[in-house]
């Protein structure tokens, strides 16, 4: 009987738990098969234990070249998208203008869109225009489906945002760049860094657009995608593992600095009038 | 990762008008803003669309060799739906099992995150979503390495017969059903949390407080109230899912390829452009029809 009404007050929790453990189960795996010795080049089972993959990654060194061109790619589509991305989203939100419709339909179409349809379109461009395929096409690609991405992220921060402080420095006398600089920029930024880091995770894990417009440039999830056929070497499990930690990081580190940030905002006020002092 | 929450949810809107547009320089600005980014998309997303529809319609005798000519040969559409329909159906079968499969799994994640999870909340969202870090292909490939024959989920099944003596589960159609629930989960779960979060848990004590049971509770307010982020999920789930080939590539066989795959091959393989632009095409349709078919039955067009 307790039991039961134990369960029914949490039953969703135990749910989500469950889930939570489906969805974390591959990364456990991919961070064991990283310390995996194989039996043998096709076999995906834990055979011994090593570190080996771990002291030298770079053991197949195509692969490392695949990492690195995916890095290159990822920053330059990122830099390109965000700030294409950011101009779009302040026109959208800060101004009044004829054909804002059509601009939000195609803003909105490329996220709707499978990436099979827009890869293969893409590619018959670049064939119908005779572009040979490498390294640009895939920047151009990975621009193109990150925009829209960045558009609704920054969107969402400005749009979340009290116009009014703006209006406050307008008020005190600071001209429209003044304000830009030092009340807009700052207040819009973490949205931007934000749209930034989705759009490098974008470009870094996609397959299916850049197999379409590589030519015979390889990615690292290109390279994945080839090995698979011939069996995994265990130091892209390394790869794996280590995107991941790096991004647990990135996460862990900016949501300590906001905490502190509140906390310092917080204390501000309250230290300026000595509160804590006189109470104790 | 979690601006994917955002998305089609409110798309942001301002809740302050615009100012209103001044004369000369200002009037253009936007323009100007917009100009830049509006230009790509239409460069690089409009454009090729276009191509691909003059692909399809291609004489489907010529080949990359000796060149295309666009003869507006619409028959390549039905010789397509013909050579291939199997796989279009497949397609919408497992994707649409996987997306139920999704919602059961998803809704409680969703809600036992924004309404249950208390301090933990801030952790358990960054669980959802950290997955995402790590190479889609490797995480799929991971899981060849849990449903494999001599893995220990197999070895557990066939121990309590769930599974025969010789039973499988990679490369099977629950193989492939199960990496594309696990591929596409998060991308359900963020705009439904986003949701759920809003949710006023003052509007459930009330329905309890009203003699509501907490089913005619969760159907009367918790539903109607997490619509917009049910939708928006099942949306960001169920297009990107379809359209999908690599889960039917690494952890099925050719009985289970999906549209994806002859699309795949089509492009890259048998490099015949008319066919797998035709394909493109009904693929897209049929999504597009779907999804509006979906939205009008849902009642709601303001995610678009």
């Amino acid at each position: 009987m307790r039991l039961s009404r134990w369960l029914a007050d949490r039953w969703v929790m135990i749910v989500a738990l469950l889930v939570l453990g489906y969805l974390s189960l591959p990364i456990l795996v991919v961070a064991g098969l990283s310390f995996n010795r194989p039996s043998s080049r096709l076999s995906y089972d834990f055979h011994e234990f090593t570190l080996d993959n771990w002291r030298n990654p770079c053991a197949t060194s195509d692969m490392c070249d695949a990492v690195v061109r995916s890095v290159q790619i990822g920053f330059i589509a990122t830099a390109v998208s965000t700030v294409l991305g950011t101009l779009m989203a302040f026109a959208l939100i800060r101004h009044r203008f004829r054909g804002r419709s059509g601009i939000n339909v195609l803003i909105f179409l490329p996220m709707a869109t499978p990436e099979l349809v827009m890869g293969t379109s893409l590619l018959a461009l670049f064939v119908a225009a005779g572009v040979p395929q490498g390294f640009w096409t895939i920047v151009i690609a990975h621009v193109m489906f990150c925009v829209s991405f960045v558009v609704v992220t920054v969107k969402a921060r400005l749009a979340g945002m009290d116009s009014r402080l703006e209006e406050a420095a307008m008020d005190l006398y600071a001209n429209e760049w003044q304000t830009f600089r030092r009340i807009t920029l700052p207040l819009v930024l973490p949205g931007i860094v934000a749209a930034a880091l989705l759009a490098f995770s974008l470009s870094f894990d996609d397959f299916i657009i850049t197999n379409f417009n590589a030519g015979t440039t390889v990615t690292f999830p290109m390279y994945v995608w080839g090995a698979a056929q011939r069996g995994i070497p265990p130091q892209v499990n390394v790869i794996g593992t280590a995107m991941f930690a790096i991004a647990l990081l990135l996460v862990g580190a900016s949501s300590l600095r906001g905490r502190r940030a509140r906390r310092a905002a917080l204390a501000a006020p309250v230290a300026a009038v000595g509160a804590p002092k006189s109470a104790s | 990762m979690t601006a994917l929450a955002h998305v089609p949810t409110t798309s942001g809107q301002s809740a302050v008008p615009p100012p209103a547009p001044r004369r000369g320089r200002r009037r253009l600005l936007p323009y100007l803003l917009l100009l830049p980014g509006a230009a790509w998309l239409f460069l690089f997303f409009a454009l090729p669309l276009l191509q691909l529809a003059a692909a399809s319609l291609y004489d489907p005798s010529g080949s990359l060799s000796t060149g295309y000519s666009l003869t507006w040969a619409f028959g390549n559409y039905p010789d397509a739906l013909q050579a291939y329909w199997p796989h279009f159906v497949r397609s919408f079968v497992y994707s649409a099992i996987a997306l139920v499969i999704a919602l059961l799994m998803g809704y409680p994640l969703a809600y036992g995150i924004a309404q249950k999870a208390g301090r933990w909340k801030n952790l358990l969202l960054v669980c959802v979503v950290a997955p995402m870090f790590t190479s889609f292909l490797v995480r799929t490939l991971a899981w060849k390495t849990i449903l494999s024959d001599n893995g220990w989920l197999v070895g557990l099944l066939r121990d309590v017969h769930l599974l025969g003596a010789d039973g499988r589960l990679l490369a099977t159609p629950f193989a492939v059903v199960l990496g594309l629930t696990y591929n596409f989960l998060p991308f359900l779960v963020l705009p439904l949390y986003a949701s759920l979060e809003r949710l006023d848990p003052r509007l459930l004590e009330a329905a309890s407080d009203l003699y509501a049971s907490s089913w005619a509770a969760f159907r009367r307010v918790t539903l109607p109230l997490s619509m917009p982020g049910l939708i928006a999920g099942t949306l960001l789930f169920f297009i990107p899912a379809t359209g999908d080939y690599i889960n039917a590539e690494l952890l099925g066989t050719p009985n289970e390829y999906m549209i994806g795959n002859v699309i795949d091959s089509a492009f890259l393989v048998r490099l015949d452009y008319p066919q797998g632009a035709a394909l493109s095409f009904l693929l897209m349709a049929a999504i597009l029809a779907v999804v509006f078919l979906y939205l009008r039955r849902a009642g709601t067009e303001e995610v678009l």
